[in-house]
């Protein structure tokens, strides 16, 4: 096989992962907690997507760029928290209605922006240094070719998860959503307002997911259904990750990115999502915890 | 007994009526969401009885339609010709697993069998491992947009985007033939009713008792000494069955099937006819097929952008005010679920 080639899918994959790893994270978070989905996630993907837009649009260049992560993270926190505190939290232990009730909110965010925005999508002005791309000439890696776009979501994606692991450890929030986690009732028994800490981890996901659509929104253009591309993937890696673990789904998205890159180079994209499937069904039959699962002794939970 | 026998009495009146008073076009419309009610009828067995939310419906009423259409497309070809739009691909020879279809048993057959072996296959893979609940959902999801990607990209063998169309004979019948559209909607009605029975008589039975244990809780069910799992197979491939029946009647009425039928979405929508109509109900779910799909013909006829609206809206509203659907509010004689 054509090294090169190889060497570029592996970094393909890696920067495939990255981003669903950024819209996983949110959706597993919030699954550990509260054990619901929401269906409209892939929707804070197209806000970020627009909102990056509308920033860059008023102030290009980096400063923009930079101004655009605020914008979009706090944007799709707060759509997070209205739909959370609106919708979510009254179908409490209702897992699939409130699968359905998100989805409709999916389609009413999607048919706005189809409004708003017009069916066709939009290009973000990235600052040019973005359009660059490294390439390797010798050494081991040669022939590898690093757009600099892609290098770029690679340290949000590191940036997001090294931010998120502190928070996790070394905050009092981190130790409260941890608890959470592990038992719910048990931590609401120590007087930690568990409903806070969903709203908390809810906006946070959220958030993360806008971030994850400014970096979608320079990879190419924003639609009002871009969130639909990224969002399937991300459920399998859910799937996958086990219970609410962090280190679990980035395994899995790591896992999930490199099958979807490395089949391309044998299979058409359609096949590959096939082969992604299939391969998330084999897992489960191995490993129907996840890859990192909390070990547990509760029997229905 | 009497009272039992009046609705479907009703039901069977009014749908005598619409065949003489409907216009052709409403008549071929009924026959269509007539058809999406068999599919309904079989996510209240799964969704309804047994807890599982599908959101792959779409893949199993595809393998339906796409075998019919399949049968129909070789049956209005002289021997030893290809599809039209094949040749256009490039294409010179039938694809293998096209050629059984030509014989219009095998073809009856598999529009019901085909659906039933996928959906049983996938669902002990997956319940065998005792995953489920929202995991399977979002698994069915990945399941609906796969099946869609891979009838879109092989254009030369499943016509792509636009699947299959143009169909002339049905089972040696002209399908333009005087009568005929009639003829298809009182056939599809016989398999309405029927289904309608028979699921009823299902869900009565120990089959159905044992499904809303399972619904309400799995484990207990354990313990008492049943295997949840081949009950869960059982009625997933029955529902699986159900709408490959109805995809293939679908694609009878409509005189095609495309991926814009099996995909993500509309997997999706045809969860919403089944909430907005009554999870738990048999006649709900057939309502709501029913009132959504010409709901939707209306609308979106008049006003095409508020269509997504409303129907994100029946999403939120049903889901969070009306749990039972418009069955909920019809006052039950005896509580059956």
């Amino acid at each position: 096989m054509d090294s090169a080639l190889f060497l570029n899918q592996v970094f393909n994959g890696f920067s495939v992962a990255s981003l669903y790893l950024l819209a996983a994270l949110g959706l597993s978070l919030s699954f550990g907690l509260m054990r619901v989905i929401n269906m409209a996630h892939g929707e804070m993907l197209m806000l970020g997507g627009y909102l990056a837009f509308l920033t860059l649009s008023i102030i290009p260049g980096f400063v923009g760029l930079l101004l655009a992560i605020v914008v979009a993270f706090i944007g799709a926190a707060l759509v997070g928290s209205v739909i959370q505190s609106a919708l979510i939290r009254r179908l409490t232990s209702r897992p699939l209605d409130t699968l359905l009730a998100t989805w409709g909110v999916s389609l009413i965010l999607q048919q706005a922006a189809r409004d708003i925005f017009g069916p066709i999508g939009v290009e973000v002005q990235a600052p040019a240094w973005l359009n660059a791309s490294i390439q390797i000439r010798d050494g081991a890696l040669a022939g590898l070719t690093i757009p600099s776009a892609r290098l770029f979501i690679l340290l949000v994606m590191a940036l997001v998860l090294g931010g998120l692991a502190l928070l996790l450890t070394k905050t009092r929030i981190g130790l409260m959503v941890r608890a959470s986690n592990q038992d719910r009732m048990m931590a609401a028994a120590t007087g930690i307002d568990v409903k806070r800490v969903d709203l908390a981890v809810f906006c946070l996901g959220s958030g993360i997911a806008g971030l994850a659509g400014v970096v979608l929104a320079l990879l190419g253009p924003v639609t009002p259904s871009v969130g639909q591309s990224y969002i399937v993937p991300a459920f399998l890696v859910v799937v996958m990750g086990g219970l609410g673990s962090i280190l679990g789904t980035t395994l899995s998205a790591l896992i999930l990115g490199l099958i979807a890159a490395l089949s391309q180079i044998f299979v058409d994209v359609s096949i590959a999502q096939v082969l992604l499937l299939v391969f998330v069904i084999f897992f489960i039959q191995v490993r129907p915890q996840g890859v990192i699962a909390p070990t547990s002794r509760a029997l229905d939970f | 007994m009497f009272k039992a026998l009046l609705f479907p009495g009703i039901i069977l009146l009014l749908a005598a009526f619409a065949a003489v008073f409907l216009s052709s076009y409403d008549l071929n419309l009924l026959a269509r969401f007539l058809s999406f009610g068999l599919l309904a009828m079989g996510v209240v067995v799964i969704w309804g009885h047994c807890g599982i939310l599908s959101l792959g419906q779409g893949v199993f009423f595809g393998l339906g339609g796409y075998v019919m259409a399949m049968h129909m497309k070789l049956a209005s070809l002289p021997d030893g010709q290809i599809p039209d739009f094949m040749m256009w691909s490039g294409r010179e020879t039938l694809p293998w697993w096209w050629a059984p279809f030509e014989s219009g048993a095998v073809a009856i057959l598999a529009l019901v069998a085909l659906p039933a072996i996928v959906a049983a296959l996938f669902a002990f893979a997956v319940f065998y491992r005792r995953v489920g609940g929202v995991y399977f959902a979002l698994i069915t999801q990945a399941l609906a947009l796969a099946f869609a990607t891979l009838l879109i990209s092989r254009q030369d063998s499943t016509g792509g985007f636009n699947g299959l169309t143009n169909f002339s004979t049905l089972l040696g019948l002209n399908l333009n033939g005087p009568g005929m559209a009639e003829g298809l909607y009182w056939v599809t009605l016989v398999v309405v009713a029927l289904a309608w029975l028979g699921l009823g008589a299902l869900l009565k039975s120990r089959f159905g008792i044992l499904l809303r244990a399972t619904r309400d809780g799995e484990n207990r069910v354990r313990f008492l000494g049943y295997n949840p799992v081949p009950l869960k197979v059982a009625a997933y491939a029955i529902a699986a069955a159900l709408a490959g029946l109805s995809g293939a009647l679908f694609t009878i009425h409509a005189g095609n099937i495309s991926p814009a039928m099996v995909g993500v979405v509309p997997s999706i929508e045809m969860v919403i006819w089944v909430a907005v109509g009554g999870r738990f109900s048999l006649s709900g779910a057939l309502a709501g097929a029913l009132i959504i799909n010409f709901a939707r013909d209306r609308i979106s006829s008049a006003v095409p952008e508020l269509w997504l609206y409303l129907v994100g809206a029946l999403f939120i509203l049903v889901v969070t005010l009306l749990p039972r659907g418009l069955a909920g509010l019809v006052p039950q004689q005896k509580a059956s679920s």
